[in-house]
């Protein structure tokens, strides 16, 4: 985040940087947080397990020769009496969204030790993925109701219900997951484990604000799949 | 925080130096703005070429600004930019893969439903 020093030692910029940095007898990731580089890897695995599923939608999606349901009437909701195409997912999406900004003003706001801010918009964040949920339930029990099974749905191919359920089911997990931590997070900051330096997870070194933006890390992936979701899956 | 250092550049000091709320807020509207786009491809129901191309434009353009700014990718060294995107290059492979697989698949269906399976 901030630009890393070690002393006696020059930092090179870019490719040459990365290529010393790569060979260097030391860290690899200068100035990265172990925890925040263990957690950017992770990212990169999970990654590969979002895009096998939407890979595997694409081809689903592609090889049958029965007509695709039609997204934009699947998901449509009434709006006062009028069919209001995927308004539920652009509300979802517009909720994931605040609260990945409020996500990016936390691990602001908590690198400057303004505690009671950071504590506030964390929990901001987590009833913003909490609503997220919320709104993915009624989704998925409407559609249940509609008689989508994933073996079969009164709209089109029957493959449509088996990917619908398996990727919006991990990501709406991934989004349960996180807000746990959210407001395990919320507690740790305004209970000030970090000015009091108790020790963080999965360690006995001393907590710190670092842990909120590795936090953050997570939240704005599970918001960057959402992109990836809402194009592929409710767009196309 | 910012000082100079004996060059004359400004550099930043490490403790306390975050970036200004500005950028987020930036971001963060440019993300209600781009969603509000893709959610329009939508419901103006382009068809064909103009709405994937515009789907995968807001698309790559959303996914690009969380990576480099919320998630701070745009200031991290490169040793670290470069082992997260370089694998993705794996999976657009895949994706080239899989996509000529199911036009394979999608045409040997039709293939076999007309002319029949054979004995």
């Amino acid at each position: 985040m901030s630009e890393p020093k070690i002393d006696g030692f020059e930092l090179k910029p870019g490719f040459k940087g990365m290529a010393s940095d790569t060979a260097s007898d030391q860290t690899m990731f200068k100035g990265v947080h172990w925890g925040k580089a263990m957690m950017w890897i992770f990212l990169l695995s999970d990654t590969f397990v979002f895009s096998c599923f939407l890979i595997s939608y694409m081809k689903g999606r592609g090889s049958t020769p029965v007509e695709w349901p039609n997204p934009s009437e699947v998901f449509a909701l009434e709006a006062f009496g009028v069919p209001v195409p995927l308004l539920l997912i652009a509300l979802m999406t517009f909720v994931l969204i605040t609260s990945s900004g409020t996500m990016a003003i936390a691990v602001k706001y908590g690198y400057e030790k303004n505690r009671k801010m950071c504590g506030w918009l964390l929990l901001a964040t987590a009833l913003g993925g909490l609503t997220f949920v919320g709104m993915q339930a009624y989704e998925w029990s409407k559609l249940i109701h509609e008689g989508v099974r994933p073996w079969e749905n009164p709209f089109g191919a029957a493959q449509f219900g088996s990917f619908f359920f398996m990727i919006t089911g991990f990501h709406g997990f991934h989004v349960s997951i996180g807000v746990i931590f959210l407001f395990i997070y919320t507690y740790k900051v305004f209970a000030g484990h970090y000015e009091k330096g108790k020790k963080g997870w999965f360690t006995k070194l001393k907590g710190d604000y670092v842990e909120i933006e590795i936090l953050g890390l997570y939240w704005h992936f599970v918001d960057l799949v959402w992109v990836f979701i809402f194009a592929f899956f409710y767009l196309w | 925080m910012e000082n100079t250092n004996k060059i004359g550049q400004t550099e930043k000091k490490q403790e306390g130096s975050t970036h200004k709320i500005g950028i987020y807020l930036w971001i963060w509207t440019l993300l209600f703005v781009l969603s509000f786009f893709s959610y329009m491809v939508d419901w103006y129901q382009f068809q064909g070429m103009l709405r994937w191309s515009l789907i995968l434009f807001f698309m790559f353009l959303k996914a690009g600004l969380i990576m480099a700014f919320f998630m701070h990718l745009f200031w991290e060294r490169y040793a670290l930019v470069n082992v997260l995107l370089w694998p993705m290059t794996a999976i657009a492979c895949f994706i080239f893969l899989m996509a000529a697989e199911f036009q394979y698949t999608l045409f040997s269906r039709l293939f076999y439903f007309v002319v029949g399976g054979g004995a």
